[in-house]
């Protein structure tokens, strides 16, 4: 199956209807919050914590139902507008302390410094690295980006960026421009020897050295992917 | 958007310096039920800049709330209250946000603020 990144930028891929289909699965539901426990496993937040995080790249919301149910209030960040308006609905529906800003990763996040107590990001990031514009440039994208991630977490603060790098130079190219800002940490790899489950999580730390978590051993669950629908533009 | 999300946001469009705290034009706005975390709120009250909520909240017909907070006030329910339904419980569902600095309008529709930026203003 082609890789969504292939297919079309993000706020088209995930046009209207892609994000309900999105939404509707079930499937696709249980390995996004695996996932999202994992990512919130590996920040490391203390015991009985109830922090704000960041959740980039929010989609519809589930990731934030996971935040949730362990005790944080969240604020999601996305640049499909289709996916915000049913997180929006959710939101509204189950009494949620969440919030959602449509907004694009890449040109940086525009929150102020020190805020969060941590940030998730599932499988979200690794769109940076594509030009779906002409005007834009990875590099300079991943840098804004990073930059104003490192600013609007708590020193000390984690954040959890689970990704799906297409090869070692795009994971390369990520984690240097995450160095670049100041982050410390690295990547923690689970199911390393399934190719189908294997995840990566890029494991940062603002403004303190961390010890990296070991990676999942096992058979863990592959990449959720649906077929890609037309575009719509 | 609720006044959590509010309190946090800034515009950083290029060449802005001083892109808080947003003025908020309110269209329609909701009261959303959530069910009441003390311990969050807590923690939540040293991350906040307390006279930037406590004017969005007067603004969006949120009174009462005090000019500073003591540790004994977050031990008391009726602040509690009064604090968690003007940080998560208002919600403005249809306006705009507007930078103090550079004037850039930012539209809130079906609750969601727009805070893409033109690529000639990253
Ligand atoms: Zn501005």
């Amino acid at each position: 199956m082609s890789r969504p990144e292939h297919v079309s930028p993000p706020e088209l891929f995930y046009n209207e209807r892609e994000a309900s289909k999105y939404a509707r699965s079930t499937r696709m539901m249980q390995i996004q919050s695996q996932i999202s426990e994992r990512a919130l496993e590996l920040l490391n937040l203390p015991d009985n914590t109830h922090g704000l995080l960041l959740d980039v790249g929010c989609g519809t919301g589930m990731s934030g139902s996971v935040i949730e149910e362990n005790g944080h209030a969240w604020i999601g960040v996305d640049i499909s507008k289709d996916m915000l308006d049913i997180a929006a609905t959710n939101i509204k529906d189950e009494g949620s302390d969440g919030d959602v800003v449509h907004r694009d990763m890449g040109t940086g996040l525009g929150f102020r410094g020190g805020v969060f107590d941590g940030a998730i990001s599932i499988s979200a990031v690794q769109w940076l690295c594509y030009s779906s514009h002409k005007e834009h440039v990875p590099k300079l994208r991943l840098k804004r980006f990073f930059q104003e991630l490192y600013g609007a977490l708590r020193r000390g603060a984690r954040a959890v960026l689970q990704l799906y790098p297409e090869t070692p130079q795009q994971m390369e190219l990520i984690t240097s421009a995450a160095m670049a800002v100041g982050f410390t940490g690295g990547v923690v790899v689970d199911y390393p020897n399934s190719a189908k489950a294997k995840k990566f999580y890029l494991v940062l730390s603002a403004g303190q050295p961390t010890q990296l978590p070991r990676g999942k051993d096992g058979a863990g669950e592959e990449r959720p992917l649906f077929h890609p629908g037309r575009r719509s533009a | 958007m609720k006044l959590l999300t509010h309190n946090m946001l800034k515009c950083n469009v290029k060449g802005v310096n001083n892109g808080y705290p947003l003025k908020i034009e309110v269209t329609t706005k909701e009261i959303r039920e959530t069910e009441m975390n003390p311990a969050f709120l807590q923690g939540i009250v040293e991350k906040l800049e307390w006279p930037v909520f406590r004017a969005a909240a007067a603004q969006l017909g949120e009174e009462g709330l005090p000019e500073a907070v003591t540790p004994e006030l977050l031990e008391q329910e009726d602040f509690l209250k009064k604090f968690h339904r003007a940080l998560l419980e208002v919600v403005v569902v249809e306006g705009a946000l507007i930078c103090p600095e550079s004037g850039r309008k930012f539209t809130i529709t079906n609750g969601i603020p727009n805070m893409l930026l033109n690529e000639d203003e990253v």
